[in-house]
Formats: C-alpha cells, structure tokens, sequence
C-alpha cells in the first residue's frame, strides 16, 4: 500500500509548508460528503495521530489515516494548472465514478 | 474535475462545540426520538415518561392531536384520525385508490399526484401528516436537550424507493427538522449494537414487526458498514400471530368463523394479551365469554411455526442474494416487537448457528442506532466517521435503440454512488437524444418500470456513432436519483432528478425480482433478437445512403438488383423473430456491398487527390 506526489506536487507543497513556517507534511484523506458521496481531504499537519501512516516523496511527508488509505491505496497527488486556476489533483486508481465537479468521489 | 487546495488541519468549522442531533424512527404503528446525552444513547420520553409515540394523528376544527390521544379516537372519529400514514408516503393517487378498501379515509386528488386526506382541518397529504408526527417529536427533544436541533437521522426501511425517501424528507423539511441523513432501519439497529466498532465480519438484521417482516444482510469491512441485500415478507408480522391464536379460540370455543367486527376485536385483543403473557409464562389462561380454556407454549410455537419458517426462507434467499453462506454471518441482530416470541429468537438462532442479540429493546432499537449517528454526523465525534453504505432495491438504467433496458447502475449495488456510461446517435445528424431512466430487472422496456424521460437537444449534427454521449448516474446518500446526459464534444448537457410521483411498495419490488428470474431465458432470447433487428436496420439505413449518392455511378444493373435482393430478405427476415436467420442476412448482406463500399472509397480518394500536384499532397 501506498501514497506518493509528482515531483510538481512534492515542490509546491514544500513551498506552502516553508511559506506557512511549520508542518510536518500533507495529509491525504477522505471523508463523506460531496455528490458522489465522498470528498478528498487535503490539509496542512501539525501533530500526528498514532495510527497515521507516513509516505515520503521527494522529501515530503504524505501522510494518511488508515481507513483513508483503503480509498486512496495508489493514489498519485499532482499539481497541475487549468487555465487560472492550479492546484492539487487526485489520481485515484480505486474511483469508480466521480461527481461532474470532481471533488466528490465513489469507489 | 476541480483542483484542491490544502487545507488548515481539522477543517471543519465545529471544532470542539456540542451539538444537539436526534434519531428518529418514524414507524408506521409507532415513532420515537432517541439522542446521545453524556455518552449514553437512549429514547426521550415525553412528559408522562412514555417513550413510544403512536404515528396517529387526529385533526379537529382548531386543533391537532398526535399520539397515544389520536388512536384512542380512531374508532370513534375515522375520518379526521390518520393511523398507518407510512403507508401512504411517496405513493400516487392511484395506488391509495388500492389501498382505499382497507383505510376509513376520504381521499381527494389534489394538483399533483399525491393522495390527500380529507379532514376537518381540510385536505392533508400524508407528507403533511407525517410532518405532525415529526414535529411533535422535534418539540420533546428540544424540550428534553434544551436547545435547538442542528438536525436529525430519520430511519426509513431499507426498500423504501426514491419516491417514498423523498417524501420522508419532505416531511422533515416541513417539521422544522434538518435531515442529517436517511438512515435504513436494519443499518440503525445494527450500528446501536455497535456493531459498527467490531472486526470484520457479516451481521443479519431480522425485523419482525407487527405486519411486516424485514430481513437484512450487512457486511462490516475495514471499519465501512455495507448493505449487501434485503428482502423480506411485507404481509407477515406479529399481527399473524394474533391471528392464529385467535383462530384457534375459535376452533376450541366451537364459535362460528364469521363474527361481528366487535367480537373479532375482543378476540383479537385477548390473543395479543396471551402471546405477550406467553413470552415468560409456559402456558396461559384464554377465555372468550363463557369459554376458557389453557395454550401452552409448545402449542402456540406449533401455531406460529408456517410463518416463522416463511420467515427464515426469506433469510436464506437473502443470503444468497448477498452471495454467501449462512454460517458466514457473524451477529444477528433482533428488531421489532414479534422477536420477543421466545420461538422466533429460537429458531433464527438455529438458522444462523448463533444466539441472535437481544439485550437492546427491540423496539427502541432502531431509534437508539439512529442517535448514534445523528451524533457522529454532527460532528460530536472527533476523528470518527462512520461510514455507512445502503443499496438499492431495483436496477437503474436507460433506454437503448430497440426499446432494451441498458442497465447502468445493478441491483444491490451500494450507495453513494455514481455510473457513467458512453453512449452514441444512431442517426446521421441526429440532434437531440431522449434519455429515458428506467428501473427494473427485465430486459426489455416494456417489463420495467419507468421513472423520468428527458431530453438532450443541441448536440451538434454529426455521422451517426460520432457523437459522445456521456449518461451519469448519480444515487446520492439518502437514496435519491439524479440522471445527467453531457454531449462531450460540444458540452451541452441536461439532467434531472427523479422524483417519481408515485412509489413502489415492496410486494411490487419483489414482484419484480421475481419475474426477472423467471423470465430470464426469455429476456435473454428477446434481448439477442432486438440487438440483431437494431443491427439489420442499421445496415439497411447506411446501404440505402451509400446506394442514393453512388449507387448508378457505381454499381452496374446486376450488382444493384443483388443489393436489393439481399436488402429486400434482411428486411422481412428482420420483421420475424429468427434471430440467427437475421444475423446470416446481416453478414450476407455486409458481403454483397463489400465491392460497392471499397469502389466508394477508391472513388473519394481520387476525388480528393485529383488536379492536385504532389507536393500539395505531402503538405
């Protein structure tokens, strides 16, 4: 089982935690919402839970929970841009279906 | 799909603030409102200390009456006091209709499709109705918790349809009460056992109520609750039981069968009386008038046991339909008045290999189960979610050429969830798409049921099969369907949200299971014919093009009378129901043309490369 980044992913998120000035690396997740049922979580972590699993991908920290693990088992975070807009992409090898807006997911 | 930004830890916007949330258990008989109060979960009694309340409303002129009140004037005021109300939710005009011979109450057709109830107080729709019931208990919790409700799970049987989920919600809404979630019954009573926190493992839910029988199978993986099948018996419960005691009075007391609706009250009255008495007594004192005589429990077991085997065939079907083995389930969980029969917990604990659980009022149960996520959902659990998955009862799909089902979302798959499926024009500059959403099992429209039709219109003209039609299938949470058809090359899309304007009952589901299953063969048979017809059309259709463009040009008089020949045999062998014939005609046909489509093609090369010099080619 694991999480990893694209090298792109890995630079920016670098660049957030040195510009926010404290984190030990990303957390991954997933939690229930969203129109298709389930929603990516993607947060800043300060302090670790004991259950938590830690990835690392060019020299970043990914981590992520256990039970969201079993959602995410493969996934690859990018960065990418669209137009204006850039941010952090899920390629999620486990979704089966996913919401027109692509925030929302099923397995 | 939307780029994500990262988030500052712990999100949610409610870190560490209580708030109060409820789990109601809307019953068809009786509901009741549950929450958690210093980590303990249990019902909120109301100022008499009653827990239950009866799902009776009585509306007088300048009233309402909900409650232990409103039964009490059920027999007396008929038509203004509204028992069984779950009954009526999500169903059409027309289904009540059928309903109607066993309900006292004047029904109107109002401007929808919805049933309403003519009383004092005017028209009411059931919706309405269960609205009264709702706020009542909506008023005891925020009396009990002292405060206002961020919201409520309300449970609904695990077959209740988009209609009849809709409608529960509606009620909701309508009583002032936020729908955290639609929770299924059998999940609640699993999740108050706290099931939810165990290993691994398969749990039944066996609900025996007083008219309906439910039986659930759950699967607990990776801390994810999952709804793998239901079924069930809608027309069995402890009211049989009753019945069979009360048939036996009879038998014994030498009454005749039929007796006035008086009598059979009484009667039916001491039946109940001696069926509670035999869930601790060995035998019990029955009289009726003059008569008494002593039932035992071994006799009431033998009076009761057809309906507790139909009870435990019901199980097995279950099983299988979950696709495993009865002693793979690892808990079985009792629900409802009836499984307080001492030979029913008997008898499901044999079935299962296990002594079922029963230590939870089974009638508190679902209620107390609904609390517990009403709870989480809240957000009053740090760093718990409780994922809790449910399935739906019938297939989902769409219309395909031929008048075929398409099924795009299975029976029994778990919901959220969302299905995309591909589809193309049939058609040569063919605009507009009709997408019709079926639900059924059966293959052909015809044999299912249809819940919405829409259309996508400005699709761009194309060569039939150019197009790309994306169909989205997307059950939400609660049960409720939403259908999106996006024509991907130009973007335009239409969607809609099914809310079907009359429900299914269960029997009607069942039904239709049923028929899938015995008609399968010729389903399958009916399915292989239409797809060769569709095929044969297709090729008539791009053989009569390619023939009114280049057919003199192209093909000399022995040729074109061979294609028409062969055309003229692909159709009437189409119009038959011979579907291999069909197909040989399909391929001869494609044989015949094959020279005339290759001399097309050479054709429109040459056309295109003629009076051109080389070099424009090569650019």
């Amino acid at each position: 089982m694991a999480i990893s980044m694209t090298e792109a992913a890995a630079q920016h998120v670098r660049r957030s935690l040195e510009g926010r000035g404290k984190g030990e690396g990303i957390r991954l997740g997933v939690r229930t919402t969203g129109c298709s049922g389930l929603a990516y979580v993607l947060e800043f972590v300060d302090e670790l839970a004991p259950e938590d699993l830690v990835f690392e991908s060019f020299g970043v920290k990914v981590i992520i929970d256990p039970k969201s693990l079993t959602y995410l088992d493969g996934t690859e975070l990018d960065f990418t841009r669209e137009g204006l807009n850039e941010g952090f992409k899920f390629n999620n090898p486990n979704v089966r279906g996913e919401c027109g807006c692509g925030e929302s997911f099923n397995v | 799909m939307a780029l994500l930004q990262i988030a500052e830890p712990g999100l949610s916007p409610q870190p560490h603030q209580r708030r109060l949330a409820v789990g109601i258990d809307l019953g068809t008989t009786n509901s009741l409102v549950a929450a958690v109060r210093s980590g303990r979960t249990a019902p909120l009694p109301d100022a008499s200390g009653r827990v239950i309340l009866p799902s009776a409303v009585r509306y007088l002129a300048d009233d309402i009456e909900v409650g232990h009140a409103a039964v009490a004037a059920a027999a007396s005021d008929p038509f203004n006091s509204i028992i069984s109300v779950k009954r009526l939710m999500g169903r059409g005009l027309a289904d009540v209709k059928q309903l109607g011979q066993q309900l006292p109450y004047r029904f109107v057709g109002g401007d929808s499709q919805m049933p309403f109830i003519d009383t004092v107080q005017g028209a009411k729709s059931p919706v309405e109705v269960s609205a009264d019931i709702l706020r009542v208990l909506r008023q005891r919790a925020e009396a009990t918790l002292g405060g206002e409700l961020v919201g409520a799970v309300i449970t609904v049987p695990a077959y209740f349809d988009d209609a009849q989920r809709q409608a529960t919600k509606d009620a909701a809404r309508l009583a002032g009460l936020n729908v955290l979630r639609l929770l299924n019954e059998p999940t609640a009573a699993a999740v108050a056992y706290g099931l939810d926190k165990g290993a691994e493992g398969v749990i039944a839910v066996y609900d025996l109520g007083g008219g309906t029988f439910d039986i659930s199978i759950l699967r607990l993986s990776r801390g994810v609750f999952e709804v793998m099948a239901t079924g069930g018996d809608s027309a069995l419960g402890g009211d049989d039981f009753d019945h069979a005691i009360a048939g036996w009075i009879i038998a014994q007391a030498g009454l005749s069968a039929d007796l006035d609706p008086g009598t059979q009250r009484r009667l039916l009255q001491s039946a109940c009386a001696a069926k509670e008495a035999l869930s601790n007594a060995e035998s019990v004192t029955v009289s009726h008038g003059e008569w008494s005589g002593e039932l035992t429990r071994a006799q009431f077991d033998a009076l009761i046991e057809p309906m507790i085997a139909r009870s435990l065939k019901s199980c097995r079907r279950a099983v299988r339909d979950a696709g495993i083995e009865l002693d793979e389930v690892e808990a079985v969980v009792m629900v409802g008045g009836s499984t307080r029969v001492p030979r029913v917990r008997a008898a499901v604990g044999e079935l299962f290999g296990r002594t079922p659980l029963t230590n939870i009022d089974p009638d508190e149960v679902v209620a107390i189960g609904a609390a517990i996520q009403a709870d989480t959902l809240a957000g009053n659990k740090q760093g718990e979610e409780l994922l809790l998955l449910d399935v739906i009862p019938l297939s989902l799909g769409l219309e395909t050429m031929g008048g075929l089902m398409e099924k795009v979302i299975a029976r029994n798959t778990t919901i959220p969830v969302a299905r995309g499926q591909d589809f193309t024009t049939y058609k040569d500059g063919q605009t507009a798409m009709m997408i019709h959403v079926l639900q059924g099992e059966r293959e052909l429209v015809s044999d299912c049921r249809s819940l919405a039709r829409f259309e996508l219109r400005g699709i761009p003209p194309m060569v039939a099969g150019a197009a790309k039609i994306r169909v989205t299938f997307q059950v939400d949470a609660d049960g409720l369907l939403n259908v999106a058809a996006r024509e991907l090359g130009s973007g335009v899309e239409a969607s809609i949200q099914v809310k079907p304007s009359y429900g299914l009952s269960d029997e009607e589901i069942a039904r239709m299971l049923q028929d899938s299953f015995a008609h399968a063969g010729d389903d399958k048979y009916a399915r292989a014919l239409r797809e060769q017809q569709v095929e044969a059309e297709r090729l008539l259709e791009a053989v009569q093009a390619a023939l009114a463009v280049d057919g003199e040009r192209l093909l000399d008089a022995d040729e074109r009378i061979a294609i028409d020949h062969e055309m003229q045999e692909l159709r009437e062998r189409a119009a038959g129901s011979d579907t291999a014939a069909i197909e040989q005609q399909v391929r001869r046909l494609s044989q015949v043309t094959d020279a005339f489509a290759a001399r097309r093609m050479n054709d429109s090369v040459k056309t295109a490369l003629s009076g051109r010099r080389l070099n424009e080619i090569e650019e």
